[in-house]
């Protein structure tokens, strides 16, 4: 566990950079440091392996203030991750992951054995190990550049725009290697980005900073979405908060209709052999065929039933089992009945 | 020509040789000297300036002036090798500090950062990573150093301690055009050698140059 | 050795042939004279291979290979074989001077932002107007040290020229070599060193001046200090 102890920290020349910060950071999860430019949260997160020094205040992992510990060693025990990679440029990508299981004290044949296993956990080919980072892609440096932070097994990981320079597509491979080698590994891990979708995709919590260094709001994604504290978080989350937060929930509940339900809207679900959906059929016209356009199961979210539905070119969305067999549609309004009876029973949380 | 060179054989080695102790041993001293000069003038910023300030001023001397400048300091007789070599040493660190110092102020300071942050001390941190970034541009300043004392090694000659300079004197004082062509040809030749030595060493221990865009290689 | 020449008040005297003043003058003059013919030679050279990339091993090159010339032999060479006098040793001063110039221009061409040249010809500038409006400026920090090296370069060799014959500074340096006149010696190295100093700062203090602020970071210094 990560504690901010009533953190401040003023710069000589006057600015504030982070302003009476407490926050705790759960063990074993991902908590996203997430604000506009100049809201401190880089700043935060470099106090916690005391790149920064706070003005006044108290960082502490696991009930042990980091000023009292040797900087270095410390750092030995925290991974850290950054925008660009920070690759040694000098150092072939095997001794890059090598370093700090060296700089503890392992033999290079022992460091680099482990780096090779690292650098598959990664997703990298082992014909990368003796290739220097100037001869790789962006993507490709970054990947390395968790390798190495992961190299030592620390128990906490700290990491600063790690996906921000990279392309979009690179991106989403990105975050679902990470989520996956997150469930692997469960480190503790405290991430800044600037990017509120990447916060809410990536986080198991979210703080949220205003400039001047305030922490806005601190909660589950969940949280944020659909009860903002005040206007500027609900601003930065966005405008379609609504839909977004059908993320978090799943069609488990949802009632469906039996598919011959769909002759009340003038077509019908045609299914192959083993009871698979193919197409909807308008009544009156046995040759047309219009496509599903995707089915959805128990275990999807809503958002995905939600999406099924508005684009299926007869609005209606289709659920599957287990065997890929239709065993239920679900009609706009079906989905609009829900999702209005959800939202009067859902309990009211106290705003903070 | 042919003639010449069979005839002075001799005189032309020890002139050789004695120019390659002239020329080679500063750079030694030289590199010894100006890492942990160039070194400090990055690790206290406040030194920078003055330090660079004193290179160029010392670098600027002409040579010759300086051959006779350093008896009166050093106490040695002004016809003495000494004066060369502590005056080709003084030239040497003037440059190289200099080019140390820019060298480490260059390396990006993301990767400077990433080595604190992964539990570098300073010292290792220096050694592992600053310095070994910033050899490339190190090493071109060697190259211009040792070139630069291969050639001004023969003003020496004035002074009566020149190793290949000894052959232009006695050309000159003669009226005979060989001594000096050898003497010139074997000097640049020496310069291109040593050049081709140290670019050489840049390609065998910073192979990840080859690979850098904007670098051209060991240019 | 001792600083009994240097401060003789008859050595100082404005007028009289071989006094301190006089041999200061005509070094700074040669200085002059090797700078300006290795300028006009080797400048537009410089910056047509460092503009149109033609040749360009020649410019890289220039600087290591003129700087392996080992300058007393060139001198002598000269002077043996075009006989005593200001022509050969004049020669030989460019062809040591031509070097750092042209390497300098080569590279101050060539390191120019492309984007930048790119937006002045699409603004309709013609090719003549983006090199003296737009290159030649932002060249000039490099090509200015490089000319403050070639004349550095040039108060050197000039001084060691004494010794075929060449009048400046090193008259005192090899005259006083030759009878054995110690504070003659030491006069002449104190003065040719202040010269060099001297020069120096002063293309430094021009460098500074020319160059535009923009350019030489100072005003980027400025910004950076007010938002911190």
């Amino acid at each position: 566990m990560i504690t901010f102890d009533d953190i401040v920290k003023v710069y000589p020349g006057g600015g504030t950079a982070v302003d009476h910060l407490s926050l705790e950071l759960p063990t074993g999860k991902i908590t996203v440091l997430v604000g506009p430019s100049g809201c401190g949260k880089t700043t935060s997160l470099r106090m916690i392996n005391r790149m920064v020094s706070p003005t006044s205040g108290r960082v502490l992992i696991d009930g042990r203030n980091v000023a009292e510990q040797d900087e270095a060693v410390l750092r030995r025990g925290i991974g850290y991750v950054i925008q660009h990679a920070g690759l040694f440029p000098h150092r072939t990508v095997l001794d890059n992951v090598a370093t700090v299981p060296m700089l503890l004290g392992r033999s290079r044949r022992e460091a680099r054995a482990a780096a090779m296993e690292l650098l598959e956990r990664v997703g990298l080919s082992t014909e990368f190990a003796g290739r220097y980072p100037a001869q790789l892609s962006g993507g490709q440096q970054q990947r390395v550049g968790v390798a190495r932070a992961l190299a030592a097994d620390p128990p906490i990981m700290l990491m600063d725009e790690p996906f921000s320079a990279v392309d979009p597509v690179v991106r989403e491979g990105l975050h679902r290697e990470f989520l996956r080698l997150q469930q692997d590994l469960g480190k503790t891990i405290a991430m800044v980005t600037h990017d509120i979708d990447e916060a809410i995709k990536l986080g198991d919590l979210v703080a949220v900073f205003r400039e001047g260094g305030h922490l806005a709001q601190f909660g589950t994604p969940r949280e944020l979405l659909e009860q903002p504290v005040d206007e500027f978080v609900a601003e930065f989350v966005g405008r379609d908060r609504g839909i977004r937060s059908l993320s978090f929930d799943t069609a488990a509940e949802l009632a469906v209709r039996p598919p011959a339900d769909a002759a009340q809207d003038g077509v019908e679900l045609v299914l192959d052999a083993s009871g698979r959906p193919i197409g909807w059929r308008r009544a009156g016209e046995p040759e047309s065929l219009l496509a599903t356009g995707g089915s959805f199961t128990g275990a999807d979210s809503l958002r995905l039933v939600t999406d099924l539905a508005i684009s299926s070119p007869v609005g209606i969305a289709v659920r599957v089992g287990p065997d890929g067999k239709a065993d239920g549609i679900v009609r706009h309004h079906d989905l609009v009945d829900y999702l209005a009876a959800r939202r009067d029973h859902r309990p009211a949380k106290p705003t903070p | 020509m042919i003639n010449y060179l069979s005839n002075n054989s001799d005189i032309i080695l020890t002139a050789l040789r004695q120019h390659l102790y002239l020329a080679l041993l500063p750079i030694l001293i030289g590199i010894v000297v100006s890492v942990p000069i160039g070194y400090l003038g990055v690790r206290f910023p406040w030194l920078y300036h003055p330090l660079v300030n004193t290179c160029g001023v010392l670098y600027s001397i002409p040579s010759l002036a300086l051959f006779v400048f350093l008896p009166v300091v050093l106490g040695t007789k002004i016809l003495s090798p000494i004066n060369i070599v502590v005056a080709l040493s003084i030239y040497t660190v003037a440059l190289l500090a200099r080019t140390v110092a820019d060298a480490l102020r260059a390396v990006d300071r993301t990767i400077v950062q990433s080595a604190t942050a992964m539990g570098y001390r300073r010292f290792r941190r220096l050694v592992d990573v600053e310095l070994p970034v910033a050899l490339p541009v190190i090493l071109a300043g060697l190259r211009v150093a040792t070139v630069s004392n291969i050639s001004l090694v023969s003003v020496g000659a004035l002074i009566g301690v020149g190793g290949l300079g000894q052959l232009f004197t006695r050309g000159f004082q003669l009226f005979y055009l060989e001594p000096i062509l050898v003497g010139i040809i074997l000097s640049v030749l020496v310069a291109g050698l040593a050049d081709l030595a140290i670019v050489l060493v840049q390609r065998a221990v910073t192979p990840w140059t080859r690979y850098q865009h904007g670098n051209g290689g060991a240019a | 050795m001792n600083l009994s020449y240097l401060l003789d008040p008859a050595h100082w005297h404005l007028t009289a042939p071989g006094s301190l003043p006089q041999l200061l003058l005509s070094h700074l003059g040669y200085v002059a004279l090797a700078l300006l013919i290795g300028t006009v030679i080797a400048l537009p050279v410089g910056l047509y291979i460092g503009h149109t990339g033609r040749g360009s091993f020649i410019a890289i090159n220039a600087g290591n290979a003129g700087r392996s010339l080992p300058t007393l032999g060139l001198l002598m060479l000269m002077v043996t074989l075009l006989g005593l006098g200001l022509t050969p040793v004049l020669i030989a001063l460019t062809v040591l001077v031509i070097p750092p110039i042209l390497t300098s221009a080569y590279a101050g061409m060539r390191t120019l932002d492309q984007q930048v040249i790119d937006a002045a010809r699409g603004m309709g500038m013609r090719p003549w107007q983006v090199l003296t409006r737009v290159e030649f400026p932002m060249a000039l920090p490099v090509l200015m040290s490089g000319f403050r090296n070639a004349a550095l370069q040039v108060v050197a060799t000039a001084t060691v020229a004494a010794a075929v014959g060449l009048n400046g500074l090193g008259r005192l340096l090899i005259d006083g070599l030759a009878v054995n006149d110690y504070s003659r010696v030491l006069a002449g190295a104190i003065v040719v060193a202040a010269l060099a100093i001297a020069l120096d700062l002063l293309f430094a203090l021009v460098q500074r001046w020319i160059v535009s602020p923009g350019l030489s970071g100072r005003v980027r210094a400025r910004a950076r200090r007010a938002t911190t």
